[in-house]
């Protein structure tokens, strides 16, 4: 088990290194000028030739990255071209927003997915379960942006019931997250609905019926509980895909996270924003793959590792 | 999935077919996907009017886009154009990306999983260690800002998207075509003497249709959200041509009073996406032996 954990880190950090290779080069060779966005379109070319020194842009590539590599070890993510502070910083002041909405999400996203999937299972072949169904499916063919404009719209403009965005208190907090909820919870409600007719099937439930408990006492004591264990581990695995459209929500409802940082970064080709971005979202990907991947073998001890 | 299901497709697709046709859910997809792909092929014929025309009557006094009406069915646009005009003719868009970007991200995926599935040794172990590494990309942060420093066209978001894209099948393949390797059909033809292109693509490459099919119909609806997505970000197809992402993004300053022009394409989007999940997920479950009866 320790064997396998120091496997998976070393592996995780090779690939966190590759991730930062294949950013830093794509960025390297891409056709966009930082240089021109610091000095602006007037600046001469002298100007230009200093930032571009100043920077070390002007080094080969090999020499750029390497430079970039031993900031990294150091703790090092850089300095941002256009704002002049500490990316580390930048990012440490945003992550906090971030991090508050991912969790805001994952709630909803179980609570909406869990609730889906247990109604679907119980009523199995009825009406109410295949809308459910076909709803999850909506909900897993639906961009994050029309989503958050539809919630945006019948909530906050029609309704008036949250504010049209920004941050600060709970009510700015409900309708990002909610995006977030209905757009996971397709999965969750299908992963449920089948493993709560998977554990329905079980022996232990049928003892437990035929002890004579009452079929709400199964279903909430004996069967939910069981069925939610192998969801657990998803999870993980959703940490990723939400850091995958972070931009998207935080864009939209004008949430001060990472994902604005990384979008003005973009417009403004501030490569050290973007690579520290980059890193930061890669290490949470992977840390959420292998937090499902060591989680598994605790809920359900039939799945051993290697 | 096993040989059966190869064989399933190869050798009686009538069978698959009309299980298929069983399916309310994927009749439902199919229905969607004749829909959409008849707007985009029919699109000059049945737009009522020009995409690109900004009419004259297409604006209200104050200037602003007209809510749905007799003469503009779906309403007009910040231009004032037609809207359904539009809405049709961005069809187009998202089914050139849909195929294109999904095709290539598909060809890459299938290259990348039997090579590396099929050779195992360090080929394998570089090629599947690199699609690990793409699985810990943020693939949408990738994709915004590789569009957003290029110029973007369709063509160029087409291949961002083939470039992000390509994971998920490379695994899937990968997995298949490992097992499938040590198969004894595949011992046999190595024994008598086959060589590697002929085991890879007359033996290997036909027991993996099923999962290409499967993974190529779910592909396109990822695609299609990727697209509006990135128009939607105004990185992705550019204005004036039509998508269902940029219609958005255009006209988002009149979110507020003129709702339609986000109703209108958005649905449009969803519409597509189910489409291809539904069929996709039928495929899936009719094609996969392992699955069946599961539900």
């Amino acid at each position: 088990m320790a064997n396998h954990l120091l496997r998976r880190i070393f592996q995780s950090a090779l690939i966190l290194l590759g991730v930062s290779f294949i950013t830093f080069f794509l960025l390297f060779v891409l056709p966009a000028d930082p240089v021109r966005q610091i000095a602006g379109r007037s600046a001469t070319p002298q100007t230009v030739a200093n930032i571009r020194e100043q920077l070390g842009l002007d080094q080969p590539f090999v020499v750029q990255y390497g430079r970039y590599l031993i900031g990294l070890f150091q703790g090092d993510l850089g300095r941002s071209y256009l704002q002049k502070t500490d990316v580390s910083t930048l990012i440490a002041a945003r992550l906090p927003a971030s991090l508050l909405l991912m969790g805001a999400g994952i709630i909803c996203e179980l609570v909406i997915g869990l609730a889906m999937g247990l109604v679907a299972a119980l009523w199995r072949g009825r009406v109410i379960d295949k809308t459910l169904m076909m709803t999850s499916f909506v909900t897993v063919s639906a961009p994050q942006f029309v989503v958050s404009l539809l919630l945006l719209y019948f909530f906050a403009v029609k309704l008036g019931w949250f504010p049209i965005g920004g941050y600060g208190t709970f009510s700015h907090l409900v309708l990002p997250a909610l995006t977030l909820g209905i757009l996971g919870s397709g999965w969750y409600a299908r992963m449920m609905r089948s493993s709560m007719i998977e554990v329905m099937r079980a022996d232990y439930v049928r003892t437990a019926r035929a002890k004579g408990l009452s079929r709400a006492r199964v279903v909430l004591r004996h069967a939910v509980p069981n069925a939610i264990l192998p969801i657990i581990a998803m999870i993980g695995i959703d940490i990723g895909i939400f850091m995958g459209g972070i931009v998207v929500v935080e864009g939209v409802f004008g949430w001060p996270g990472i994902g604005q940082l990384a979008w003005q970064a973009i417009q403004r080709v501030d490569i050290p924003i973007i690579m520290g971005v980059t890193l930061v979202s890669a290490c949470a990907i992977i840390l959420g793959n292998l937090l499902a991947d060591f989680i598994t073998p605790f809920i359900d001890p039939r799945i051993r590792i290697r | 999935m096993t040989d059966a299901a190869a064989s399933d497709l190869a050798r009686a697709p009538a069978s698959a077919w009309s299980r298929l046709l069983q399916r309310k859910m994927a009749v439902f997809g199919m229905v969607l996907v004749v829909i959409v792909v008849g707007a985009a092929v029919l699109a000059p014929w049945i737009a009522p009017y020009d995409p690109f025309e900004q009419h004259f009557d297409g604006l209200t006094i104050e200037g602003a886009p007209m809510p749905p009406n007799d003469v503009f069915p779906l309403g007009t646009d910040l231009l004032g154009r037609d809207l359904l005009s539009r809405i049709l003719y961005g069809a187009r868009t998202s089914l050139i990306i849909g195929v294109i970007a999904n095709g290539i991200a598909l060809i890459i995926g299938t290259l990348i999983g039997i090579t590396a599935g099929y050779f195992r040794g360090w080929v394998g172990a570089v090629l599947m260690r690199f699609t690990d590494l793409m699985m810990a990309f943020p693939a949408l942060l990738l994709a915004i800002c590789l569009a957003a420093i290029f110029q973007p066209s369709l063509w160029i978001v087409a291949m961002v998207i083939a470039l992000v894209n390509w994971v998920q099948t490379a695994r899937v393949i990968y997995t298949e075509t490992t097992s499938l390797a040590e198969r004894d059909f595949i011992a046999a033809e190595r024994t008598i003497g086959a060589g590697t292109g002929r085991i890879l693509f007359r033996h290997i490459l036909p027991h993996l249709v099923p999962l290409i099919i499967v993974w190529g119909t779910l592909g396109i609806s990822t695609t299609v959200l990727l697209e509006a997505t990135l128009s939607y970000l105004g990185v992705g197809v550019q204005p004036p041509t039509p998508s269902w992402g940029n219609i958005i993004f255009e006209n988002q300053t009149y979110f507020q009073s003129a709702p339609w022009l986000v109703f209108f394409p958005s649905a449009a989007i969803v519409g597509l996406a189910l489409a291809f999940n539904l069929v996709g997920d039928a495929l899936r479950d009719v094609l996969d032996p392992t699955l069946r009866g599961s539900d």
